[in-house]
């Protein structure tokens, strides 16, 4: 009997050491991206554009690409993600069409973040002559994030119960009446919380923007975007760029790093925001 | 019958894919009267109540056949609006499921679904229907609190003041006591007496005591047919099926 | 004739809403044809130039050589498969390790705020895992190991490793949680320890989850395109585990921007972009199948 347990006691040690190593790990490199990159960060950083090659000045910029990048993304994402959420959870039945929707919005989201820069190369960039856009980064974005906000909106509109919509439909309201005045409000908090984490999602990608919307640092360009079809500087693809195609990465470290903690920073931000909005919801609600 | 009909099913059958759940149903429910409808679990009264207003068109798959007539007009008719269908027919169910919001929300819901906003108009149609579903005195002075927070029997009486407020002929109710207490029930039996002076009134129960209690007339489903119809009285007293009066005495059921 | 008129028309906005909201779904469907179709067709023609078999196991991945182009991609199928194998062979064991922690042992406490913080962990940016190996992880390994190469094969499979193992950990707990609790009160009334019914009842059960979860783990990290970018040194050749690699997902992503639109070198980025695709899918498919057996028998 001893035997069994003093076994088990060393197994559950050391899957406990195991998960507390990961943790520890992960954390371990967040702090490392804190220390070597909060001394890069002040106003003049957050503010400026970039100067002297890159070695000095700021990361203003590349904060608004990725800004106007996302946005833009959500802006399409959001109405076609929540519309479709919608139809497939309300109205669809089981017919061989939902059947075939269903089945195009998982193979969406299996589609690996560089394919999608392929392909937003190919056609947006390329072919539709969009050029090197945030036209083209955003609409490639919303091809990754679109199957995100199906996704969460549906599951919040299937936690609201099916009575609320037998009642409201047996005091005579239309379908759209009872979505949008009992089943919609009740949902909102989950469709939000799908957004905020497509939002993040989109700002953390490099992959697709890098080849359908970014530039390291041109000359010539504005560096902040003015119009639709301007290329940007993006967070994601900064750090990529700095520490590898600049011609002295060593020396840009600490501003590579800053611009990796502001990244971190906005994401990990973003998912908390996501996180309490869902455990708030989950908590306040009385049905 | 010499009293108005106000509800008649002909030939009524509806199945669920290869179930029949309700098979050849012929019935003629009179106006301004209670009629219940009783039998075992699983004879098909939820269904036959819910073909009333065309709520059985919600699950997949249902199949009705036959007809429904209200006032003369077939329900199931090709250009027949549901919509407003189930504003003349309104419905309340076995579980109370007031929504989530105030119990004046509730209440104005209807009214508001189908275009009335004045204010003025939409608070005196609260009062007035909340008085008749008798919970106007328990909640007055709260109408701005959560409908979740009333008890079960107050949830229910909010239901059907929700379901009063849009001007239904006709009013089905589901076995909307099979959730409460006892006073609860006896407080929702005796409005239903009050209801049948100005609504018709049809019930579904499981207890047949309830039935003896509160309808006028009285229909006896079983296994998806109508076995015997008729005055309370004569039907718990004198049934002509042995069916009847082998579920009436206890027999089965 | 006023009240007909107004239901025609409010029957009339209803439809059109309807119509609407599957329009909209009906995007996700034109979206995916088109993408299939683009990398179909922008791909499939590469092959009227170059063969298949020469693609496909070709040792020499040098498109840009002006001699003698080459479009082997064996070098880089072979990268993606070392730097994955490296990756799930670190994060299963792991992973599994820490989903039965945090299923059957830990404090309700602990559960609460480990489950948030790999949530979390999971949504961290590819490009800042893909520094950190760049910059620091390539300086620990090579200490470890005294190899010469900075960026190497192992440098990437461990990165990799350490971003698959959120959603393995996760994916593995949802598995083992959905075990029916009947399995394991019956074992612990047979005078099983904890252990002895994580091992002989719990795991087996939520053997399918578990198999689903480390195939979308697989899936993942094939498909995986920064982080690797930047610890593998991307060298297009077959070599040790000590020695630069380049994935298929580096590849597209380093060349897109250096070739000719219509080019044979464009369209042979789409055809591995295909043959990448080939990969995850089946991956994931195999995930969806063993996920929906589970569904139906019912654990």
């Amino acid at each position: 009997m001893n035997k069994k347990i003093l076994k088990q006691r060393i197994y559950f040690q050391i899957f406990r050491v195991v998960t507390a190593s990961v943790i520890i790990f992960i954390l371990l490199m967040i702090g490392i991206f804190i220390t070597n990159g909060a001394s890069a960060i002040n106003w003049t950083f957050l503010t400026d554009k970039p100067r002297e090659g890159m070695t000095q000045g700021g990361i203003f910029p590349a904060i608004m690409g990725t800004l106007y990048l996302t946005l833009l993304t959500i802006a399409f994402a959001f109405p076609i993600g929540v519309a479709s959420a919608i139809y497939l959870v309300e109205y669809a039945g089981e017919s061989r069409l939902v059947q075939v929707i269903n089945s195009a919005i998982t193979n969406l989201a299996g589609v690996p973040s560089i394919i999608h820069g392929l392909f937003g190369f190919g056609l947006f960039v390329t072919y539709l002559q969009f050029g090197t856009s945030i036209l083209s980064g955003a609409l490639t974005l919303f091809l990754l994030v679109l199957p995100i906000v199906i996704s969460a909106a549906r599951e919040a509109l299937l936690t609201v119960p099916k009575s609320f919509r037998e009642g409201s439909l047996a005091l005579g309201a239309t379908k759209w009446q009872t979505v949008r005045e009992n089943v919609l409000p009740y949902g909102l908090p989950g469709i939000l919380t799908g957004a905020i984490l497509a939002l993040a999602r989109a700002a953390g990608e490099t992959a697709p923007i890098l080849l359908t919307a970014t530039f390291f640092f041109s000359a010539g360009a504005p560096a902040v975007p003015t119009s639709l079809l301007d290329g940007t500087m993006a967070l994601s693809t900064h750090i990529y760029y700095m520490a590898t195609q600049h011609p002295n990465p060593a020396l840009v470290r600490s501003l590579t790093y800053g611009t990796a903690l502001v990244l971190l920073l906005l994401v990990l931000s973003l998912n908390l925001v996501a996180i309490v909005i869902r455990t708030r919801h989950r908590r306040r609600r009385n049905w | 019958m010499n009293i108005p009909v106000k509800v008649e099913t002909k030939n009524l059958s509806v199945s669920f894919g290869e179930v029949k759940a309700i098979k050849n149903i012929s019935l003629m429910i009179p106006a301004n009267k209670v009629t219940a409808i009783i039998g075992p679990s699983g004879c098909g009264k939820s269904t036959f109540i819910k073909s009333l207003n065309r709520m059985n068109e919600l699950v997949k798959k249902a199949k009705t056949t036959g007809e429904v007539l209200l006032d003369g007009n077939n329900i199931y008719g090709e250009d027949y609006d549901v919509v407003n269908l189930r504003r003349e027919v309104g419905m309340i169910f076995q579980k109370p499921n007031p929504f989530p919001k105030s119990i004046y929300d509730n209440v104005a819901f209807g009214p508001r679904i189908h275009g009335t906003h004045k204010k003025e108009l939409l608070e005196k149609i609260v009062e007035e229907n909340l008085k008749k579903a008798v919970l106007w005195d328990e909640v007055s002075d709260r109408l701005n609190a959560s409908a979740m927070d009333l008890s079960g029997g107050q949830q229910q009486r909010l239901c059907i003041s929700r379901a009063l407020a849009v001007e239904p002929k006709v009013i089905l109710m589901d076995e909307p006591c099979s959730a409460l207490d006892p006073l609860a029930t006896a407080k929702i039996e005796s409005l239903i007496r009050v209801l049948s002076a100005d609504y018709t009134v049809i019930i579904v129960t499981h207890n047949m005591q309830q039935a003896f209690r509160v309808a006028d007339f009285v229909a006896f489903l079983y296994l998806g047919e109508l076995i015997e119809y008729g005055k309370t009285k004569s039907m718990f007293e004198n049934p002509k099926n042995e069916l009847t009066e082998k579920y009436i005495t206890g027999e089965f059921g | 004739m006023r009240g007909k008129e107004k239901k025609r028309s409010a029957i009339w906005k209803e439809t059109l809403i309807e119509k609407a909201l599957l329009a909209s779904a009906l995007v996700s469907v034109v979206v995916v044809v088109l993408i299939f179709a683009f990398l179909i067709s922008q791909g499939g023609s590469a092959f009227g130039r170059i063969s298949i078999i020469d693609f496909l196991l070709g040792t020499k991945w040098e498109p840009t050589s002006v001699i003698a182009p080459s479009f082997g991609t064996l070098p880089l199928l072979y990268g993606t498969m070392l730097v994955t194998s490296i990756a799930m062979v670190v994060s299963v064991p792991l992973g599994l390790m820490a989903a039965i922690y945090i299923a059957e042992v830990a404090y309700p406490l602990e559960k609460e705020i480990l489950k948030p913080v790999i949530e979390l962990l999971s949504a961290v940016p590819s490009v800042i895992y893909g520094l950190f190996a760049l910059v620091v992880l390539a300086t620990w390994i090579q200490q470890l190991t005294g190899t010469s190469y900075r960026l190497n094969a192992l440098n990437g499979g461990v990165i990799l490793a350490i971003m698959v193992l959120p959603t393995v950990v996760s994916l593995a707990e949802d598995a083992i949680t959905a075990v029916p609790r009947e399995y394991k009160e019956a074992a612990i009334a047979l005078g099983a320890s904890n252990w002895e019914t994580i091992r002989s009842v719990l795991l087996p059960s939520a053997s399918s989850g578990i198999l689903a979860a480390v195939f979308l783990g697989f899936g993942r990290a094939v498909g995986e395109t920064m982080a690797v970018l930047m610890a593998t040194g991307n060298v297009a050749a077959i070599g040790s585990i000590l020695e630069p690699t380049r994935t298929m997902t580096s590849t597209i992503a380093i060349e897109t921007l250096e070739v000719d639109f219509g080019g044979l070198h464009y369209n042979t980025l789409f055809a591995l972009a295909i043959e990448l695709f080939v990969i995850t899918f089946a991956f994931n498919y195999l995930a969806d199948i063993i996920g929906k057996r589970l569904r139906r028998m019912g654990r």
